[in-house]
């Protein structure tokens, strides 16, 4: 139990540093070492001159803090839905991007866009998150009844390829209503590319709901997910109702993912990247899985950003582009390691 | 006393009927063994009883007909070890056993200090204690047949029921299993349905033996009774010899039919 807590401890220490780090790195404003001075002068009773002017302050506060932020939302969401779907679908390949749910929540996203976006402005509730959600949540589906229907369940490249073959559909048609709809094309591939680089606090309080309540209901579930790990049937023989747990937690994992899907865009990799190393580092319980990925999948995403906005400075790589990088070899060494069981 | 009751269970898959009206009744403490060839329904009949097929008629716990819908109230009454488990590799011998308090943990809630002091004794009564801490994948195949077990046991069901349970295992290892079984049917009073296919081990340890073929009941009694060259050759299509033993064991001998 004591190494357990160290990891948490670790975990939220890492956060921690990830974030403040993050906010110290930009081409404007202030110089790096006067910002957590800034950041503790801004607590109450705290009286630290740490002189950093109010334009400066404006740069940290309003342009690198929410995507400081929103990264360690995404990631954490990413990383725990990716865990999850590991565990109902009892395979260590699965990742919310491999499943279909970003392509999904992309067509989703692409026909709000196509089909006068300006009109919504007014409504309120934003359709856009609603309409990723529809797209995402019917992507994994297909992928998963598809993935699963031929012969054992257990098959685990079907199922990845399942997922290649709706990605690849929820690609086309996007591609098609895109054609008819020229004028949107712009609007859409700023979307599907990320807007780390241009988060806002308002985009912070548009999926936090989404994400908090997703991840609660994903960690209420971390005893069951340990029980699933003996299969179906046996689970079931203990008492499980086993169709009902995956389909709540298959529900949660694809609303949390694409809510932030439609704040940030597609980014691939984090949910088997981070998950897995969780595994490497403090077992295979989904006790410890589960929420150490929230912890660690935020700090990943927020130190990966970092490279994405030095690296082309002063342009932005997409932050895509980066997880990718480390992710896709990640995943290859997967595919050459992996055992039966998650 | 009435411990475990089966009344007109019937089990089909895509419209194919692999369990004919199974009729039964088990007392307390009492071993039966589904025998007949693969395919005769054994399995069916166990994952009716364990709820993993859905079946028409009724089981019925100490006369009282298992409901429906609730998978846990079924799980504390009924244990299932089934032909090949799923074993997750890099998971502790203690929280695999853990795994059977599944059904008195409540959904959203933890294992009390019972449900650990209750695998903490089933790990001593099957000799596990020291392997506690060690993942499963480090086990041997006769260990994580008791570890099956034991997990069963901390389920604390009074019924038990064992597919196929020696199948993958060599000769020592079968009676190891089939001892530890037997013994804790006679401390506990567990009541056991298994299906078996190795004839000999099933009549030595079973006090009733019910032989299937296609669905149906054909055969039951003692060992005695049911193992015997015509109802063999009849129902196998094998030709075997039948040996009985002074104390009582009988014993089910395959020939060779071809020339030596």
């Amino acid at each position: 139990m004591n190494r357990n807590r160290t990891w948490f401890v670790f975990g939220g220490v890492l956060l921690l540093l990830a974030m403040i780090v993050g906010t110290m790195i930009g081409p404007a404003g202030p110089t790096w070492w006067r910002i957590p001075l800034e950041f503790l002068n801004r607590l109450p009773f705290v009286q630290i001159d740490s002189g950093v002017s109010e334009q400066d302050w404006n740069i940290v506060w309003l342009i690198r803090t929410p995507r400081v932020v929103l990264a360690a939302i995404v990631g954490s969401m990413l990383s725990i839905s990716g865990a999850s779907y590991q565990g109902v679908f009892r395979n260590p390949l699965v990742d919310p991007y491999l499943l279909g749910v970003a392509a999904g929540a992309g067509l989703g996203a692409t026909v709000v866009f196509a089909f006068q976006r300006g009109a919504t402005e007014n409504w309120i509730v934003d359709p856009l998150p609603l309409a990723a959600f529809i797209g995402a949540l019917v992507a994994v589906l297909i992928t998963y009844v598809v993935g699963t229907a031929f012969g054992a369940t257990q098959s685990t490249t079907t199922l990845i390829l399942a997922g290649v073959a709706v990605t690849s559909l929820a690609t086309s048609i996007q591609a098609f209503i895109l054609q008819r709809n020229t004028d949107v094309v712009r609007q859409v591939y700023s979307w599907i590319l990320g807007r780390l680089s241009s988060a806002t606090w308002g985009d912070v309080r548009l999926v936090l709901p989404y994400v908090l309540l997703s991840t609660g209901v994903l960690l209420m579930h971390r005893r069951l997910l340990d029980v699933l790990r003996v299969g179906d049937d046996e689970a079931s023989a203990l008492g499980i109702n086993v169709r009902r747990v995956r389909l709540i937690v298959v529900l949660a994992a694809t609303l949390g993912t694409s809510a932030v899907v439609a704040v940030s865009g597609l980014i691939g990799f984090v949910g088997i990247i981070v998950p897995h190393a969780v595994r490497l580092l403090a077992g295979a319980s989904y006790r410890m899985v589960l929420p150490l990925s929230v912890l660690l999948g935020a700090a990943f995403l927020v130190f990966a950003d970092i490279p994405s906005r030095v690296l082309a400075n002063p342009a932005e790589t997409p932050i895509g582009v980066v997880t990718a990088f480390f992710g896709a070899p990640f995943f290859l060494y997967l595919l050459r390691t992996r055992n039966t069981s998650t | 006393m009435t411990a475990l009751g089966f009344c007109d269970v019937r089990v089909s898959y895509d419209g194919t009927e692999a369990v004919q009206s199974f009729n039964d009744l088990l007392h307390s403490g009492e071993w039966l063994c589904l025998i007949g060839p693969n395919g005769a329904g054994k399995s069916s009949v166990l994952r009716a009883a364990a709820g993993l097929v859905p079946y028409s008629g009724s089981i019925a716990i100490d006369q009282k007909e298992i409901p429906a819908t609730s998978v846990r109230w079924r799980a504390q009454h009924i244990a299932y070890v089934p032909q090949s488990p799923q074993i997750p590799l890099d998971m502790n011998v203690f929280d695999y056993v853990l795994l059977g308090r599944n059904p008195y943990v409540r959904h959203f809630s933890w294992e009390s200090k019972h449900d650990r002091d209750v695998v903490g004794g089933v790990l001593d009564r099957l000799d596990l204690a020291t392997f506690a801490r060690r993942p499963l994948g480090t086990l041997s195949g006769g260990e994580v047949q008791r570890l099956v077990i034991a997990r069963a046991l901390a389920q604390e069901a009074p019924v038990l029921l064992l597919d196929e349970p020696t199948s993958a295992l060599d000769i020592g290892h079968q009676q190891q299993a089939l001892e530890l079984v037997d013994s804790l049917r006679r401390e506990q009073g567990l009541t056991i349905v298994s299906a078996m296919h190795d004839l000999t081990l099933a009549g030595m340890y079973a006090d009733r033996l019910v032989l299937m073929h296609q669905g149906a009941r054909v055969a039951e009694g003692t060992a005695k009774e049911v193992l015997q060259p015509t109802v063999l050759s009849e129902f196998y299509g094998v030709s075997a010899r039948v040996h009985h033993e002074d104390d009582g064991t009988v014993v089910v001998i395959p020939q060779r039919t071809s020339a030596r």
